[in-house]
């Protein structure tokens, strides 16, 4: 049979094959419908015009400057990100102390906020009334609708992820390995790189790859705070919108494509980090 | 001393990660809060008021709300069936597809927007059947809702399953053995232990499709009072430089998702309780 469908244990409720059948028939084509169905259109949207066509949308200075702002975007936002959730899993995780319930509810706020929301927050402070417009005039420096408010956007909607996989992972794992290192005579710099690192490291992994994946694919906030000048303050996403919405699906699709491919290596490396951090 | 701030505690770096802490959240989140929370305050009441009751801004709060309660409702029916056959059955490419679930936490959501307006638009691989029999997909309330169940699937779906996985199937068996068909066992043990864990996920999808963006001004088509949602009226408002609409808009949507995740830790506190 082409097609098999079981019971995963046999024990406990056990529906029978007809139903199981349907079960997963349903399941499948929904899944099919609503996800695989897009991320197939992408693909061959992208290349529908030839190989040489999608080498053009992607090569072009326009696009090639949106990538280089996308990966700049990620190379600070994901490494400060990095940082900040590592210290704040550490003071979270291993103590207990007033106020830390106030952290962990600040640290879910991006999950809670619109990501238009996010974006114009940071336009009240640097934008052309903005609060703080007055320091960054002084320093003769452009927040709105230049690189830094990218970058600050992109890191106000990915710094939970870090912090958020570590508090949870470090929290059950509790500090027994780290109070036996320190009494034995070790610094809490060796601790950390010998003990607690080790332990961690698929959730870091895990942690990291999301944040990135959310850094580079930002789009709502971003698009607030960028003011979408071509070849400045262009990030992938936002030069894939600016191509759709001129009609020029084939080179929209193809710098799409970059980003769906992305997502697939995202998701590859996501459930290699998942079943390791199982084990 | 009487009052502590910290537990006692031989781990080193309290000091320098809490710090550290406390001022990335301070200049990150809390500063932009305060512009935001300043610039409500800046408003009279009135204004306010007007801001968030004009027909268009109520047109879009219905319709946001609206087509984020329709699509979390699907993404709740769904998704505890997929989490039941990912997490009860086996069968081939069961770990592609529960890998594929996470998609749109990885897809940017812009690219999402793109790829279902082309599937959805009249001359798109469904939008053109679904046009022939007269149902028009895109650039209506059905496409802003379907771009939401791709969004919010993953929250329900990953929410419930590891409960179902880690459900006691001794339970299961004694209420079989006792005489209980299939479907009673189901109603009666299964649901009523995976409930909590369905409302928690079917709040996170709620909360995400009321903000999302991306996804949604593609298929949108973005009709003032038709087809523009708050997220959108709010981008509206601040290219126009009306900071003191958007600010209106903002801290009602904002109020909104506070109350939402406060109830999904009293969801969250209420199952822990109850499954111990």
């Amino acid at each position: 049979m082409l097609f098999f469908v079981q019971n995963k244990y046999n024990k406990g409720l056990m529906p029978p094959a007809w139903l199981n059948w349907t079960l997963v028939v349903i399941s499948l084509t929904f899944l099919a419908v609503f996800l695989l169905l897009p991320l197939v259109i992408i693909f061959t949207e992208a290349f529908r015009q030839g190989m040489t066509l999608w080498w053009q949308s992607i090569s072009e200075p326009e696009a090639l400057h949106a990538l280089k702002l996308t990966l700049l975007t990620a190379a600070v936002a994901v490494p400060a990100n990095t940082i900040f959730g590592l210290a704040a899993a550490w003071c979270l995780a291993k103590f207990r102390f007033f106020g830390r319930n106030i952290i962990i509810t600040l640290i879910d706020l991006p999950f809670a906020v619109s990501p238009i929301i996010a974006g114009m927050l940071f336009v009240l402070l640097f934008g052309a009334r903005g609060y703080l417009r007055g320091i960054t005039d002084s320093l003769d420096l452009q927040i709105i609708f230049a690189v830094p408010g990218i970058i600050l956007a992109t890191m106000f909607i990915t710094f939970p992820f870090v912090a958020r996989e570590l508090t949870g992972l470090m929290t059950q794992q509790g500090s027994q390995a780290e109070q036996a290192a320190l009494s034995l005579g070790a610094s809490g710099w060796q601790t950390f790189w010998h003990i607690t690192l080790p332990d961690i490291k698929w959730g870091l992994l895990y942690g990291i790859i999301l944040c990135n994946a959310r850094a580079m694919g930002e789009f709502g906030a971003v698009s607030v705070v960028s003011g979408h000048i071509r070849g400045k303050t262009n990030t992938l996403p936002l030069h894939a919108e600016i191509l759709y919405n001129e009609y020029n699906f084939s080179a929209a699709f193809a710098v799409a494509s970059l980003l769906a491919f992305l997502a697939l290596v995202t998701l590859v490396i996501k459930s290699i980090a998942e079943r390791r951090k199982k084990r | 001393m009487k009052y502590q701030f910290k537990q006692y505690n031989i781990l080193p770096g309290f000091g320098l990660t809490l710090g550290y802490t406390v001022v990335y959240l301070g200049l990150l989140v809390l500063l932009p809060l305060a512009a935001l929370t300043l610039s409500a305050l800046q408003m009279t009441w009135p204004e306010f008021w007007s801001a968030i009751s004009s027909q268009r801004a109520i047109r879009s709060f219905a319709l946001t709300f609206g087509t984020s309660f329709i699509a979390a409702v699907i993404n709740t029916i769904f998704g505890l069936l997929i989490a039941w056959c990912l997490s009860r059955m086996s069968f081939p490419g069961r770990k592609i597809i529960d890998a594929m679930i996470d998609l749109p936490f990885a897809l940017p959501t812009a690219i999402s927007g793109i790829a279902l307006t082309a599937v959805y638009a009249p001359n798109g691989i469904l939008g053109e059947p679904l046009a022939r029999l007269g149902i028009k997909v895109a650039y209506t309330p059905i496409g802003i809702i379907i771009a939401m169940i791709l969004v919010g699937l993953p929250f329900v779906v990953r929410t419930v399953q590891p409960v179902l996985a880690e459900l006691e199937r001794e339970l299961e068996e004694a209420a079989l053995g006792l005489g209980a068909s299939n479907w009673q066992t189901f109603s009666k043990v299964i649901f009523p232990l995976v409930l909590p864990s369905l409302l928690t996920g079917f709040t996170l999808a709620f909360a995400r499709n009321l903000g999302e963006y991306g996804s949604v001004v593609f298929i949108a088509g973005n009709m003032p009072m038709k087809t523009e949602i708050t997220s959108l009226l709010i981008v509206t408002h601040l290219e126009q430089y009306d900071y003191a609409g958007a600010t209106a808009l903002a801290s009602a949507m904002l109020i909104i998702s506070f109350v939402l995740l406060l109830t999904i830790n009293l969801l969250q506190t209420w199952s822990g309780r109850r499954l111990k």
